[in-house]
């Protein structure tokens, strides 16, 4: 089971609190991470990546173990910790502006 | 009894306000989406209680939410929102060439007999429309293949296509405005285009009387004679009276001619308001002083109506999409603020109150007219 953590906003645009829990099949990756998500909470495509070019949105970030893993490959190995739920993924709308 | 509903999109969320007939005591519903920008939001006029709204996050992008009660409760719809084909460029800032990028639905336009038909003109500019309630949207590619596409440039607020007519003698005549390239009328339900600008004339551009590049702001028509145009230009106010072939000039005795609003009367075709704002750079009325313009004659003679309205220390703007018009005898006419006011008179402008004071910068306003 894979933790997911999702900002504040778009908690409330798929009607969940806290945190979601999604099944993911073989490697666990930014990118099936994202499909399981996305497949569970359909509302939410193209609010965290591009529907087309599936590259993250230049405002989110997404952060496991206390590491930025913004600029991982989308189908790079997550942590080992997320992959096995110990830990959650974060995906965090970054601050900006003033 | 008749009634009004008022929706009102705003920088941080939208807000539903309804009345009854006489439109004195307001029921204010909101903020929906609170937090994103919500640029706009109408009803069906097929089906009043299906409603459309864009709404926006700089971080997480656009989303087209629907209502099928009235703004009770809504549902995310699609919002994937893909060129057709090579995207190709327009202009940018400098004059250099820009690759079309989608950046947000500014407004949305629902068919005047399907409700589950509605157009959406987006930033970069371009027209698309969905037949099956927004759930998918397909670009009518006609438009950005006109042949000016490459001589589009932005405006302050983006290269956005920001008004939709839809012409309710004809279903296959459109009516649509760009900031800054113009306006632009099918025939053919959008397959194909023609630039309606003659007439026009904008001294900040290297050619003032180009076919595009003019920074038109709003079109409105009245719907008993939809070949009559009303525009309000980056400056001036504009008419035509042969469905955009060609425009006069109705500025007349306007304090200023820029400004963003204009709309049309419901009952009085010649009839129309305008709110005059200062500019370059200033964006706020006049003197501080906060007009509503009619011209009871289709422009040139306009008498400013003040009554109810801020006459001191007012420097709030009135955004593009921010006027409406009901249709109850008695015609009321409404508009908002980036100061976050929406204001309304029950007598087509003779006098008028706020609904409400404080909501966030208002984006956009439309008022349906309920059994």
């Amino acid at each position: 089971m894979i933790r997911v953590v999702l900002p504040a906003h778009l908690q409330t645009l798929a009607h969940v609190g806290g945190e979601v829990e999604l099944v993911v099949e073989g490697q666990v990756t930014q990118r099936t991470v994202l499909d399981a998500l996305e497949a569970c909470y359909p509302m939410l495509r193209g609010t965290i990546r591009d529907q087309v070019t599936y590259e993250r949105r230049p405002f989110v970030r997404f952060f496991g173990c206390e590491q930025d893993l913004s600029h991982e490959r989308p189908d790079a190995t997550l942590p080992e910790p997320v992959a096995t739920g110990i830990e959650p993924f974060l995906v965090v709308g970054a601050i900006a502006g003033g | 009894m008749s009634r009004v509903r008022v929706l009102v999109g705003t920088r941080k969320g939208a807000f539903v306000l309804a009345s009854d007939g006489k439109r004195e005591r307001w029921d204010v519903s909101g903020p929906h989406f609170g937090g994103w920008e919500i640029y706009h939001v109408k009803g069906s006029p097929a089906d009043p209680n299906r409603l459309y709204a864009s709404q926006v996050s700089g971080w997480f992008g656009q989303l087209i939410q629907r209502s099928n009660d009235g703004g009770q409760t809504w549902e995310p719809v699609g919002n994937k929102f893909v060129y057709d084909g090579v995207p190709g460029t327009h202009q940018w800032y400098d004059g250099t060439p820009h690759p079309w990028e989608f950046k947000r639905v500014w407004h949305l336009e629902p068919s005047l007999t399907d409700p589950d038909a509605v157009y959406a003109g987006v930033e970069d500019a371009a027209l698309f429309h969905s037949s099956d309630g927004g759930k998918t949207w397909h670009e009518l590619p006609g438009l950005r293949g006109h042949g000016s596409g490459p001589r589009w440039q932005p405006g302050a607020g983006g290269l956005c296509l920001h008004t939709i007519l839809l012409d309710p003698s004809d279903p296959a005549r459109i009516f649509i405005a760009i900031s800054a390239a113009g306006a632009f009328r099918t025939d053919d339900a959008g397959k194909t285009w023609r630039a309606i600008n003659q007439g026009l004339r904008s001294q900040y551009i290297p050619d003032p009387t180009a076919e595009v590049g003019h920074c038109v702001h709003h079109i409105t028509m009245h719907r008993s004679r939809p070949g009559v145009l009303f525009m309000q230009k980056h400056w001036d106010v504009m008419r035509s009276d042969d469905a955009g072939d060609s425009w006069q000039e109705v500025s007349g005795n306007l304090p200023t001619d820029f400004g963003f609003a204009i709309d049309v009367h419901a009952h009085e075709p010649e009839t129309i308001y305008v709110v005059p704002i200062k500019s370059d750079s200033e964006h706020y009325p006049p003197d501080g002083k906060l007009r509503v313009y009619r011209s009871r004659t289709g422009g040139n003679d306009w008498e400013a109506l003040t009554k109810g309205l801020p006459q001191r220390d007012c420097y709030v703007n009135v955004l593009r999409d921010a006027m409406a018009i009901d249709s109850l005898e008695s015609c009321g006419v409404y508009f908002g603020t980036t100061g976050g006011q929406v204001y309304a008179s029950a007598n087509a402008g003779d006098s008028w109150a706020p609904i409400v004071r404080d909501l966030p910068a208002v984006l956009s306003v439309e008022v349906q007219t309920l059994p």
